[in-house]
């Protein structure tokens, strides 16, 4: 059973204002779901993963890639131009002030 | 000439042979918009210039150099940005953005020369089976207004089926352009993983999200999968789609059905019956269908909803009122945060952000993170082995028929009709929900097909053979 303090907990977590009643409905709702999926811990992977090719090397339990590991990284050179974007993003601004972005003090 | 039903395809026709302008093209979707979209709420808004997108179109198709999708009207879900417009992912945290950059698939389309009518509704930020979630009102199923559209593409869906766009861009993280899609009759397709760009898709689900087409045939949906489809630097998931020339030439023709996921409850009996019913037919379309079995695809929807919140957690975490979208007031800077979180953010998005955090919070990741995660893996094997033996994977789309909005009282009984379409997002394959039928009482229902890796081919050459689609 979650409780209700956990979900508040879990909330300051995520940077979420959520009231007391939000907080008891949440606690019933995410329980259920809990209840759904813990079915996952009867998956025992150990038997299930495939094989590496090669003994020594490790299982391939977090081949995500389709083709396995493989480098997208470019190379950091040629950067954007200072100011091509900064019209466009500072127009989006909450709150700005001589093209900075204001925000509450932090110190 | 009267403009009624259209595809892609015929409308390509048509305006090449100068038998209709875009402007008679382009009008007659929006007298459809202004007669229907007042109730059924499928766009959150219809762009202004439009008429003028179209004039720029009729310049292209005049000067010879109309391509596929020159002049073509489509709706865009509201979480696929195009620069310079309104893109709120149906979320009040983001009510008066407006989009500093165009997603590469838009991108794409406008090199094309589409005309793009409006921004969508949807399930607020991808999160829903219904757009039930949508903090701007939920979008009706135009078969029957009571009931949902489906989700979370439901405005994409209900332009396409009710005649407000000849073509949609939707998304898909655990089916929510094949649900939708099947609810109101038409056509969704979900690519491989990767092999449409999401640079510029709000991101849900890194490692589930796909872009794809909603339209009324398959090869409406292979022409706009076909121009919107290719690796981009922008993304690094994203991958080389394979060209004609480098896929395999069989016929292709064995269909695997896995029966057994028929007997869990919950699935309905029209549902049962259409089924079969549409086994006999790709039967008699010559197809052999063998019965297979996939282990553990009775784990995936617990699978699902243990990796996507946890990855919905992470994506939203953006929204913080300091650079963009909604700044509530606050007393200092973590107040800020959390006033406007709390309330920019529907019910749904922040349940699922909670479940999100607290399957990765330390105690309980290796108990349920870490275990889906092997068990993705396990999945993918499963499939890969049951494509070494069937060229594709039959399923119902959804256990039941749209449902009647407001019926589902809990969250969980609305996830569980996600229980056919999640795995091809867990796995990565590409699937294609096809109009099978519908219910004694009118409600559409549809078939899924699951393709391996990089064989959208299969799904449109089966599908097009289903519909009677003649090349």
């Amino acid at each position: 059973m979650i409780s209700k303090e956990e979900i508040k907990r879990l909330a300051d977590l995520a940077r979420i204002e959520v009231g007391e009643s939000e907080q008891e409905e949440l606690a019933q709702e995410i329980d259920a779901i809990l209840d759904y999926v813990k079915l996952i811990q009867q998956f025992h992977p150990d038997e299930a993963l495939p094989k590496a090719d090669n003994d020594s090397a490790p299982p391939l339990n977090d081949k995500r890639g389709l083709g396995g590991d493989m480098n997208v990284w470019r190379e950091d050179e040629n950067p954007t131009e200072s100011g091509t974007y900064s019209k466009d993003l500072i127009a989006e601004f909450p709150n700005s002030e001589n093209n900075y972005l204001k925000v509450k003090k932090i110190l | 000439m009267k403009i009624e039903n259209l595809t892609i395809k015929k409308a390509r026709e048509l305006l090449d042979k100068k038998e209709i302008s875009t402007k008679e093209l382009i009008e007659y979707y929006l007298k459809n918009i202004e007669a229907k979209n007042k109730d059924l709420n499928a766009y959150l808004e219809v762009y202004e210039d439009v008429l003028g997108q179209a004039e720029e179109a009729q310049k292209i198709i005049d000067s010879g150099n109309a391509k596929d999708l020159t002049g073509i009207p489509l709706a865009i879900k509201d979480n696929i940005l195009i620069k310079g417009r309104k893109a709120s992912a149906a979320s009040k945290i983001l009510e008066n953005y407006t989009a500093t950059y165009d997603a590469t698939v838009i991108e794409k389309l406008k090199k094309e020369g589409v005309v793009f009518l409006g921004r969508t509704n949807m399930d607020e930020f991808a999160m829903g089976g219904s757009t039930e979630n949508s903090s701007f009102g939920v979008t009706k199923n135009p078969h029957d207004t009571a009931r949902v559209a489906g989700g979370s593409s439901g405005g994409s869906a209900v332009a396409v089926a009710a005649d407000m766009a000849l073509g949609a861009l939707g998304s898909d993280t655990g089916g929510s352009v094949r649900e939708p899609a099947s609810f109101c009759g038409v056509i969704g397709f979900k690519p491989t993983y990767g092999v449409v760009s999401r640079y510029g898709l709000m991101a849900m689900g890194s490692s589930l999200d796909c872009i794809g087409p909603i339209a009324k045939t398959v090869g409406d949906t292979e022409i706009i999968f076909d121009n919107i489809k290719g690796k981009d630097k922008m993304d690094s998931t994203s991958i080389t789609p394979p060209t004609p020339l480098t896929l395999r030439g069989e016929p292709n023709k064995k269909i695997g059905v896995p029966y057994h996921i028929l007997d869990q409850g919950g699935i309905s009996p029209e549902v049962k019956k259409n089924f079969e019913e549409s086994i006999k037919k790709m039967q008699d379309l010559g197809y052999e269908i063998q019965d297979i079995k996939l282990e553990n695809i009775d784990k995936s929807l617990a699978v699902y909803y243990i990796i996507m919140p946890a990855e919905v957690s992470s994506n939203m975490a953006r929204f913080d009122g300091v650079k963009y979208g909604l700044r509530e007031e606050g007393a200092n800077l973590l107040e800020v945060y959390k006033n406007t979180r709390g309330l920019g953010f529907g019910k749904e998005v922040r349940r699922r952000i909670i479940l999100g955090t607290y399957v990765l919070s330390s105690g309980y990741y290796d108990a349920y993170y870490a275990k889906a995660m092997s068990a993705r893996e396990v999945l993918r094997d499963e499939f890969k082995k049951a494509f070494e033996q069937v060229d594709a994977i039959l399923t119902p789309t959804t256990p039941a028929p749209a449902w009647k909005i407001g019926e589902k009282s809990n969250p969980l009984e609305a996830y569980l009709a996600d229980i056919f379409t999640v795995t091809a997002n867990i796995v990565g394959v590409p699937a294609i929900s096809l109009p099978s039928g519908f219910t004694p009482n009118n409600l559409p229902l549809g078939v899924q097909l699951m393709a391996p890796h990089m064989r959208e081919d299969i799904l449109f050459k089966i599908g097009k053979s289903f519909l009677k689609e003649n090349s």
